[in-house]
Formats: structure tokens, C-alpha cells, sequence
């Protein structure tokens, strides 16, 4: 249990997807103007790593990796080269699914969550995160605290740099620093203030 | 029309300065950044894009008038993935340690928004030859941008370049010391940043 906890936090604060891996950039970038849509993306982001990360978990130990077709009498046949191109459809296919589920049961989430729903699919975080989980290995529940926790780290990073953002607006900036420029500075701040939280031992 | 023509020529020079697709185009930022600590990695890592990218595009142009545009994505990502499998399995046969290095991020070559991104604006659009010119350009142009900040965070951060050291050791025995920072996440942010001012202030550029 203690095990997990930590996994939760080094995942969200010291090994933030974000801001120590660089992944799922294009997005904050993009979607960092305003705070309520920053919220909903990283709500977004969150649900779909928490279903991704260990389906692809189970897909990659009973399918993919060297031996794992064991049960089904093939202990010599090793897909793991078939990795990136499973995990991505699984990706595809659970988005298009979640996106029906929403749709069908919360019309009022969906409609706020808008067309961030098909962009998670090209997330670099979610695929990065099924990646990273393969190969650090996890078991299956660390696999599932640590797609909560990378989405969880996205989510808190995207939200602030959007409040950030918000005030931006109202300042003096050189003109070729506006936008892009300043952002990626801000980011590099925020990086490192998030770096401090890897003195925390749990 | 010849193959070179000017107006070709035209697809690779455009996206190297005035139109970059990290710089301007905000594509591809996510990968840019990780794999630019070594001058090695990010030279490694821009020939991958490179061929990936003009590559995909070329595949997706020559089917652009035979997909239905509502699976297109599914498609283009099928293709995409095929191709970075593709590259990920010569980069271990023949750059074990260099592949080991990149560790996931050869396989987010695939969610690297500058691929997706060329396929939706110009290769459904155009024939395959402008296509793959497109896609050099503007592997070339993230190419750029990715090994000046792999420069910057090399030769400040480990006072080499290459591999070879560079700083004298006279200059550490004076008192110099390599910046940390640079190694680290927060460098790469603050690197780009300002490798960004720099070609906006060039080009002339403002954001709203």
C-alpha cells in the first residue's frame, strides 16, 4: 500500500508526465488559455489514463510480450514489435468508446468536455504513460495508481499554467516573447519548482 | 513541371524559418525536448522524424481520394505506427545503445503532433511529390530547432559536445562548473523559450 501511495506521488509531483518527461506538450499549449477548459481537459485526461494504462497493461502481458501467448499454447512467439501499433488502437478505440458513454449518460459533461475527447487520442501523455508502464514493469494495480497519478500530474500542471495565463494577458511582454515564448519560460519555471518536490521522501 | 522547380523548392525552404513547425506552427514540442540533453540523441532523433514524416505524408497522399474522411485518422495513424515500428526495429538493430536511450520516446514519434499534423494540412490536399518535400522541409526545420537546444543543453550542461569534451580542464581547475540545470527538465524550457524569441524576432512574428 505504502508502495502505491508513493507511486501516486513521485507520479504526480517529482515524475510529472508534463513537466519532467515533456510529454502531452502540444495540448498544454494549446488548450492553456483558459482555466474552465484546462480543467476539463485534464478531467478528461485523468479518466482516460486511469482506463488505458492497465487495459494496455493486459494487453501487453497476455498477448504481446516474449512468451505471453503461453495459455494459448505459443510460449515461443514474441509480438512485442506489434507494441506500439496495439496500444495506440486500443488508445483510439477506448477514447471513441468513452466518448459514446459520456455522450449517452452525461450530455452535460460531454458537451463541456467538446473536442478534447477525439484530441486525448494524439495525447503524446496517454501513449507515453502506456509506454513508460511497459517498461518499468509494473504490476497491473500500479499500472492503474500510476495512469491516476500521471493524469493527475497533467491535469494539476495544465490548470495552473492556464491561471498562470490568464494574468499574462494584462502584461508588458517584447513582442517576439508573446505567446510561445513566454510560455515555454513560464514552463521552464514551474518545472523547476516541481523539481523540489523530489527532496520529499515517503 | 520539374521536379526541383522553384515553387517545389519552395515546400522545404518555407517550413525552415518563416513557417517552422516547432516555432510557429507549435507542432511537436513534446518530443523536441526530452531527447536533447546529448547532441547524439537529438541528431538520431531528427533523422527518425525526418523519415517518418516525409514518408507518411507520402503514403497518405497517394490514398487521399480513396479514404472516407471520417476513418482517416484511424488510417493515418495505422500508417504512422507502421512506420515508426519500422524505425524503431533498425534503430535496434543497428543503434542498440542510442535506442535504449530514446527508450519511449522513438514510440511517441507516432503521437508527435508535426506528423499528424503535415498529414491533415497538406498531404491530404496535395500530390505525393510536393508531399515529400513537405515532409523533409519540415523534418528539417524541427531537425533545426532540436539540435540547437541539444548545443545549448550539451555544451552548458556537460561541457561537451558529442561526447567530446570540449571545456578545458584548465577552466574547471579556474572554478568552472558545468550548469546543472541545463541536464535537467527546466533548461530545455527555458533553452526553447528563448531559441523561440530569437527566430520570432527574426521573422518578424507576433502573437496575439
Amino acid at each position: 500500500m505504502e508502495n502505491l501511495i508513493s507511486l501516486f506521488v513521485e507520479s504526480v509531483f517529482v515524475n510529472n508526465i508534463l513537466l519532467a518527461y515533456f510529454l502531452g506538450m502540444c495540448s498544454f499549449l494549446a488548450v492553456s488559455k483558459r482555466v474552465d477548459t484546462a480543467i476539463g481537459l485534464g478531467a478528461a485526461v485523468i479518466f482516460v489514463e486511469v482506463i488505458t494504462v492497465p487495459t494496455n497493461w493486459a494487453l501487453h502481458h497476455y498477448l504481446l510480450a516474449p512468451g505471453a501467448l503461453a495459455w494459448a499454447g505459443l510460449p515461443d512467439v514474441d509480438l512485442s514489435f506489434l507494441g506500439f501499433i496495439s496500444y495506440i488502437a486500443v488508445i483510439a478505440a477506448l477514447v471513441q468508446l468513452v466518448e459514446m458513454i459520456i455522450d449517452k449518460y452525461s450530455p452535460s459533461l460531454y458537451s463541456a468536455l467538446g473536442i478534447f475527447l477525439p484530441l486525448i487520442a494524439v495525447n503524446c501523455a496517454i501513449l507515453g504513460a502506456s509506454l513508460f508502464m511497459v517498461e518499468r514493469e509494473y504490476t497491473f494495480v500500479e499500472s492503474a495508481v500510476f495512469g491516476l497519478g500521471s493524469g493527475t500530474g497533467f491535469a494539476l500542471a495544465i490548470a495552473a499554467m492556464a491561471a498562470i495565463r490568464e494574468k499574462l494577458r494584462y502584461s508588458h511582454i517584447p513582442d517576439g516573447l508573446r505567446g510561445l515564448g513566454i510560455t515555454m519560460l513560464i514552463t521552464g519555471l514551474m518545472a523547476m519548482a516541481f523539481m523540489s518536490f523530489s527532496g520529499i521522501s515517503l | 513541371m520539374s521536379l526541383l522547380s522553384k515553387k517545389n523548392m519552395g515546400f522545404v525552404k518555407d517550413p525552415l524559418m518563416d513557417n517552422n513547425p516547432i516555432a510557429t506552427q507549435v507542432l511537436g514540442i513534446c518530443s523536441a525536448l526530452a531527447v536533447t540533453v546529448q547532441m547524439q540523441t537529438a541528431i538520431v532523433m531528427s533523422i527518425a522524424v525526418i523519415v517518418v514524416v516525409s514518408f507518411s505524408n507520402v503514403l497518405i497522399s497517394l490514398i487521399r481520394n480513396k479514404v472516407p474522411s471520417n476513418i482517416r485518422i484511424i488510417v493515418e495513424l495505422a500508417i504512422v505506427a507502421t512506420l515508426v515500428i519500422l524505425v524503431d526495429q533498425v534503430l535496434k538493430a543497428f543503434l542498440y545503445d542510442i535506442s535504449k536511450q530514446l527508450s519511449v520516446f522513438v514510440g511517441l514519434i507516432i503521437t508527435n503532433c508535426i506528423i499528424l499534423g503535415r498529414a491533415e494540412a497538406f498531404a491530404l490536399q496535395n500530390k505525393p511529390w510536393p508531399s515529400f518535400l513537405d515532409g523533409v522541409g519540415n523534418g528539417l526545420g524541427y531537425s533545426m530547432f532540436l539540435i540547437a537546444v541539444a548545443f545549448g543543453r550539451e555544451i552548458l550542461g556537460s561541457g561537451s559536445l558529442l561526447g567530446f569534451q570540449l571545456i578545458p580542464d584548465a577552466a574547471y581547475a579556474a572554478g568552472y562548473q558545468n550548469m546543472g540545470l541545463m541536464v535537467l527538465a527546466p533548461g530545455a524550457f527555458i533553452l526553447l523559450g528563448l531559441l523561440i524569441w530569437v527566430q520570432r524576432t527574426i521573422t518578424g512574428t507576433v502573437a496575439d
